[in-house]
């Protein structure tokens, strides 16, 4: 094990100035039911045998509070895979931390969601990969899906707790959007998270299957500002677009390094839950070193931290503190280098190319789908 | 249309103001400031904010809290309706406050 740089520098050596991340995201396992072919999860999954014990995500949600975590996102893979979820939300209350839960619902029985009750969730977000059982069942490749997650959400308003849907959307299920919407009320949901795919990882494996056209990402714009006005004061819509039909990039993380942290299920420490697509760079292990360590003095947070390692045309753009050059992943996978400015942004020299094939994608016919799973065996 | 229009309220001076489960107050020791959790936000508090959720008790209107808030801090009651009525728009908005049903 290398030991740290003394000091926070950026993947040129300019000094940076870490600030305090307010956010954890917590992947306790990468074990899922579902095969989402768009699954945020990294393509080279982490196997049960590698999983940290919770002893070990009690120190680490402890050193995250320290560092000035406030909230952790306990997600997978399916959290309700692991038996000892329980163990492990109550260890994230116990050390202070605000705890939602992200889940698929299924797998977790009534039962189950008590005893999570107990060791004190205080938020659920239950996934939805479509509306009716024919259109969630296949996108998920879990037959009965749709019956399961139904029953969840019942449990859930049942219970109490508060509920936010997060519905990904793409080619195949926009039309569908105002029923998810009309679903999510339905189901008393405070909030529906309305995402398009992201193009990364297994999403990036079926591009040709998932990427929305340029006419559904306008409607599912209007499907969204309707219902807002509609809605206000009743259920909160927040809407990831589709970013490849659009003219500046996403402020991914808010900002590298700025605000969060994700732990991966063997204890592997990232900026984002996708950065390990940047193969160069190399990653810390909360099992080896504390948190807050890791967080302030890495090469990989502080690679891209602050603006002094932005090419143009970001150095000289004046929203470079507003959206940071967009996705460090979206430009390894577009650009092939994790520093260019995110090719999803009009001022990319590589946009029209970007797009062009966005269209071209968005125009297959292709409709089957990679699923995510795990390989077998090794 | 001149000034830009103000969302109309959605909190009128009898109803009776809450924090749902899912939504607290709380200090954060590390940043020495006081939030409000709720789900998947933390949102920093000013003296104000926090003065008026610290009063919400899901027993009093907003007009008789605004009125405590009054003689406590010597302020004009009317003022502090007036704010009291923005800020738990906003909350309402995002969901973090609810409102009691109306017998």
């Amino acid at each position: 094990m290398k030991d740290l740089p003394a000091e926070a520098r950026d993947l040129d050596g300019h000094p940076v100035t870490p600030g305090l991340p307010m956010a954890m995201l917590a992947e306790v396992t990468h074990r899922c039911p579902l095969a989402c072919p768009y699954c945020s999860n990294p393509v080279e999954l982490t196997r049960a045998a590698a999983e940290m014990p919770p002893e070990d995500w009690a120190r680490i949600f402890r050193e995250a509070a320290a560092l000035g975590v406030l909230q952790v996102h306990v997600s997978g893979g399916e959290p309700g895979a692991r038996r000892d979820l329980a163990q492990i939300v109550a260890s994230a209350r116990a050390a202070g931390l605000y705890v939602n839960l992200i889940t698929s619902g299924i797998g977790i029985t009534r039962a189950r969601l008590e005893e999570l009750d107990q060791a004190g969730v205080d938020h659920v977000q239950l996934s939805l990969q479509g509306i009716r059982p024919d259109m969630a069942d296949r996108i998920s490749g879990h037959p009965g899906s749709w019956g399961k997650k139904m029953a969840f959400a019942g449990w859930v308003a049942e219970i109490g707790f508060p509920l936010t849907i997060n519905a990904v959307v793409h080619r195949q299920n926009m039309e569908r959007l105002p029923d998810m919407i009309d679903l999510a009320e339905t189901l008393g949901a405070r909030r529906i998270e309305v995402a398009t795919v992201q193009f990364h990882g297994w999403a990036d494996l079926n591009r040709a299957a998932l990427m929305p056209t340029r006419e559904q990402a306008g409607f599912a714009r209007r499907v969204v500002n309707d219902a807002r006005i509609r809605l206000r004061g009743r259920m909160v819509i927040d809407y990831v677009p589709a970013d490849h039909h659009a003219i500046h990039p996403k402020a991914c993380m808010g900002g590298w390094g700025s605000t969060g942290l994700n732990v991966a299920p063997d204890g592997t420490v990232l900026p984002c839950h996708a950065a390990a697509s940047i193969p160069w760079m190399r990653f810390e292990n909360a099992r080896e070193r504390s948190l807050g360590d890791i967080w302030r003095l890495s090469n990989s947070f502080n690679a891209f931290r602050g603006t002094a390692w932005m090419p143009e045309p970001c150095r000289s753009c004046e929203r470079k503190t507003v959206d940071f050059g967009g996705c460090r992943c979206q430009a390894m996978a577009l650009a092939g280098d994790a520093r260019a400015t995110d090719p999803v942004c009009s001022r990319s020299p590589l946009h029209a190319q970007v797009v062009a094939r966005a269209e071209e994608d968005a125009a297959a016919v292709e409709t089957g789908f990679t699923y995510r799973r795990m390989k077998k065996g090794g | 249309m001149n000034a830009p229009a103000r969302p109309a309220p959605l909190i009128a001076a009898g109803d009776i103001p809450f924090l749902p489960r899912g939504v607290r107050l709380e200090d954060d020791r590390v940043r020495g400031i006081r939030v409000l959790q709720a789900p998947e936000r933390a949102m920093q508090l000013d003296a104000i904010g926090d003065a008026i959720l610290s009063e919400l008790d899901g027993h009093r209107s907003m007009a008789a809290i605004a009125r405590d808030l009054a003689a406590r801090y010597n302020a004009p009651e009317q003022r502090i309706a007036g704010d009291m009525r923005d800020f738990l728009t906003g909350l309402i908005e995002r969901r973090m406050v609810f409102l009691r049903d109306r017998p």
